[in-house]
């Protein structure tokens, strides 16, 4: 018989040591179902975690690619982790990544063509200014009304949808642009435009702005008195208000603060990789970058590395089905698969496993 | 008297991850017979009664029940063999009324009508007046213990466990228990009764069993045996009972002026009209059975719950509506009754639990950035001033035993030298030696100048500790009176309600 034994304190180990274990889990588990798919499972690993690196042939192409992927998730899941650790939860960064955008991208086409330097910054901010209000909406219903933060969160992406539909095909249209839907493209316009920095590596001022905030999280949660009221509030509620937070006062910090950081996302993929406002340009990071969380262990540090793998996974994953011709149902479930041995490995970090009988008189 | 064996255990041992629980406990229980379990908290009693009520199994060891093997393998088959027991937390639902309630707890419960019948009967017979269609909800804690009790007496057990009864009842509602028990008793009921109330078991119980650290380490006749010298065999030490001191309180430092406040929750306290007022220098006791407004008073105290204007006066200032880092600037300082989730947070480590109330009196955060090092020399200080028995202070708050924990947690305000500090059950769940030191560091406490509020179900300790005491009783609060001189008549009548004491003896 396998028993459970509640460990008195979390193992550091594990908790260092779980992800790895998924991951590899995840290797082994996967490639059994490339196999029964009739893939031989060594070659689709090595196409997914391997060939987009190293590969002399793709690499030059998908590098690149893994710091453009991770940049918004990983700026996304810092702004989410820190509400989660909170018990704050914030589903809709997708909404407020769109309505950064859209902001964002508004201020910059009312001042067309400007070419002053100070245009790109009050882009950025006022791409940060539209994520946070979007999300003020379920802050403030949630502290004025009690309102569940899940719900309205949620459903206010769709709301934003329709925002971005309706601003690629009216106000932001490019008046230049033959009628099709979309705004002016932004990489062609070098004073609102968000270039690669640095030839090659797919670093732009989004991937910088990620970094930041993984440092500053982390210096937040370990240091500041404000990342020990959020980690309070998560673990033990009851205790936070003893302490003295005002739970209404981190609900509206932890939900501005991953608003703000999603709309920033949003302005620099519009601006960068995007290059303009259309129609299909929510692409789902905003929920990825809920995984993107809770792979990283909701820390900053883990965030950074669970950004660059669920990247890595999904540009191999194309690479995959585009090479070894393996279904994208296949890919997709390729990926459940590490969630879900992240979360089932999760155990052993609370819990000690016993095997044998237990002893009985 | 000799009377026939009911239930022998033979040697049960019991180990979990780190401690024997029970090593090779042996006694028995006569049938018809009170017999008392001793210990202190941690002494193993808990586990015994969970092997014997079938909810852990032994490791070693046996069980024999009138003469035949008895080894339950789950509640319902001690239950079936005649045992029941009566928890010292109730598991009852308060939206459902008393009916439903024990329905709940039966294996075939009988038609409604039929059973609320009977509960009456059985309610009626042993002096325990039950209506079964009222909400549980509404009943006072004496009352849920009933629902408890009629629910173990449906069954005609022949052991019946009762784990820490009088804890949530007024004396007056001990006498009628104990009618009751003495009752059962002479009908034939076996009774294994744990408490570490000395006198409770001297004037109720015909045998007692001493357990410390495990073992059985000696057996009594309590009626014939002090109070004292049975502590001494729980503890296996010399007590040290702590010093009272001549009472010299200074100026009012806290007082509260006709408060009211509507309850937070269905089934919480609405605090009516309590005013109250402490010197420097004093200890205020406040009793009363649990559940009455001592939690929101003490919300009221710390912050957790903002006061109305003009109620709530520190110093002659109005503090209402400052929150909880504001008052504690000021030194008013809590330590509330439930220590895991709600004085420290379970999860956290004992540095980061010194910080949750230290930060502001302590500087440990300045200009909001924590210095972990001035943390750790704090919450170290804790540990050792208090005795705090842990491995370091790197240890989770969950990981220490609930004594260990309620040391650093009433050690945690008191070294922040408050001026105002309110404690509720300061030595819940503590063992004898460590509530004595917890008492003695709230007696020098205001000794030092501090006044002092001790809200406490344990009446001896407020007799101890108290200069004045008062009792809360459904949001109300009596009148305080000197401690000297109140006799347990006294409390009982102002834990039951009886404001003037004058109008209560007219009318009787």
């Amino acid at each position: 018989m396998i028993a459970l034994e509640k460990r008195p304190t979390p193992s550091r180990a594990w908790t260092v040591l779980t992800p790895l274990v998924a991951v590899l889990a995840t290797m082994v588990a996967g490639g059994l179902m490339f196999a029964a798919l009739g893939k031989d499972p060594f070659e689709a690993i090595r196409t997914i975690f391997y060939d987009p690196l190293f590969n002399a042939q793709f690499a030059s192409y998908s590098r690149p690619q893994l710091l453009v992927k991770a940049g918004p998730l990983i700026l996304i899941a810092i702004g989410l982790s820190l509400g989660f650790r909170a018990g704050v939860w914030n589903i809709g960064a997708e909404g407020q990544y769109i309505m950064g955008a859209l902001c964002g991208a508004g201020v910059g086409l009312a001042l067309y063509p400007s070419d002053s330097v100070l245009l790109f910054p009050a882009m950025v901010i006022a791409g940060a200014f539209g994520g946070w209000a979007w999300a003020m909406i379920p802050a403030i219903l949630k502290t004025r009304f009690n309102t569940n933060e899940i719900l309205v969160s949620l459903l206010l992406v769709y709301v934003a949808e329709q925002f971005l539909a309706s601003a690629a095909l009216g106000v932001m249209r490019n008046p230049e642009g033959g009628g099709f839907p979309g705004s002016r493209n932004f990489q062609q316009w070098p004073a609102a435009a968000n270039p690669e920095l640095i030839a090659g590596t797919g670093m732009h001022w989004g991937v910088v702005a990620a970094f930041v905030a993984v440092i500053a999280a982390y210096v937040l949660l370990a240091k500041h008195m404000l990342g020990f009221q959020i980690r309070l509030a998560g673990t033990a509620p009851r205790a936070a208000r003893f302490a003295g937070v005002n739970p209404a006062r981190l609900v509206v910090i932890c939900l501005g603060l991953s608003g703000a950081l999603a709309g920033a996302a949003g302005l620099f993929e519009v601006t960068g990789p995007a290059g303009q406002v259309s129609i299909d340009f929510g692409s789902g990071y905003g929920f990825t970058a809920i995984i993107v969380a809770f792979l990283g262990r909701l820390h900053p540090v883990g965030i950074l590395l669970a950004g660059l793998l669920m990247a890595l996974t999904y540009i191999g994953g194309e690479l995959a089905q585009f090479m070894l011709g393996i279904p994208a149902a296949a890919i997709q479930a390729f990926q459940g698969m590490l969630l879900f041995f992240l979360l089932a490995v999760d155990v052993l970090s609370n819990y000690r496993i016993r095997f044998g009988r237990r002893r009985i008189a | 008297m000799t009377r026939p064996t009911l239930l022998t255990l033979e040697g049960l041992t019991k180990a979990y991850p780190g401690v024997v629980a029970n090593d090779d406990v042996r006694f028995s229980i006569g049938e018809g017979e009170i017999h008392a379990l001793l210990g202190e908290n941690g002494a193993g009693k808990s586990t015994l009664v969970k092997m014997i009520y079938g909810l852990v199994k032994p490791d070693k060891g046996a069980m024999t029940l009138r003469g035949a093997p008895y080894a339950p393998d789950r509640p319902s088959a001690a239950r079936q063999a005649g045992v029941a027991m009566v928890f010292q937390h109730f598991s009852l639902f308060e939206a459902l009324d008393v009916a439903e309630n024990i329905a709940l707890g039966m294996e075939n419960p009988p038609k409604r009508r039929d059973l609320a019948a009977r509960i009456r009967d059985v309610s009626h017979d042993y002096g325990l007046p039950l209506d079964p269609s009222r909400l549980v909800g509404e009943l006072s804690a004496g009352e849920r213990q009933r629902v408890e009790i009629v629910r173990c007496l449906l069954q005609n057990p022949k052991l019946l466990i009762m784990d820490e009864p009088t804890s949530v009842l007024t004396p007056q509602e001990v006498e009628i228990l104990f009618a009751t028990l003495r009752k059962l008793a002479a009908e034939g009921t076996a009774i294994l009764y744990i408490s570490h109330k000395l006198d409770e078991i001297r004037a109720l119980c015909d045998a007692a069993t001493v357990l410390r650290r495990g073992r059985v380490v000696g057996d009594c006749i309590p009626r014939d045996t002090s109070a004292r010298d049975m502590a001494e065999l729980m503890v296996g030490s010399v007590l040290h009972v702590p010093e009272r001191r001549a009472a010299t309180p200074g100026d009012v430092a806290l007082e509260l002026r006709g408060l009211d406040l509507p309850a937070a929750t269905p089934f919480g306290t609405s605090l009516r009209d309590v005013s109250l007022s402490v010197r420097t220098g004093a200890i205020l006791g406040v009793g009363g059975v649990a559940g009455n407004g001592q939690d929101e008073l003490l919300a009221v105290l710390s912050g957790e719950t903002l006061a109305p204007p003009g109620t709530l006066f520190v110093d002659g200032d109005d503090i209402g509506a400052l929150p909880p880092p504001a008052r504690r600037h000021l030194g008013v300082l809590a330590a509330p009754e439930e220590r895991l989730g709600h004085a420290a947070a379970p999860d956290m480590s004992l540095v980061e639990n010194a910080l949750l109330t230290g930060q502001v009196r302590e500087g440990l955060a300045p200009r909001g950035l924590i210095d972990w090092g001035a943390t750790r020399a704090f919450a170290d200080r804790i540990i050792a001033a208090f005795d705090v028995r842990t491995p370091g202070n790197h240890v989770a708050a969950r990981a220490l035993s609930g004594g260990n924990l309620q040391k650093f947690v009433i050690g945690r305000e008191i070294l922040q030298s408050p001026r105002v500090l309110v404690v509720n059950q300061p030595t819940w769940g503590v063992d004898a030696a460590a509530a004595a030191a917890i008492r003695q560091a709230l007696i020098d406490l205001a000794e030092g100048g501090a006044a002092v509020v001790v809200i406490s179900q344990d009446l001896d300790e407020l007799m101890e500790l108290a200069d004045d005491f008062a009792a809360l009783n459904g949001g109300r609060l009596s009148a305080p009176r000197p401690t000297a001189g109140l006799t347990m008549d006294e409390i009982g009548l102002m834990m039951g309600g009886a404001h003037d004491m004058e109008v209560a003896h007219a009318a009787q």
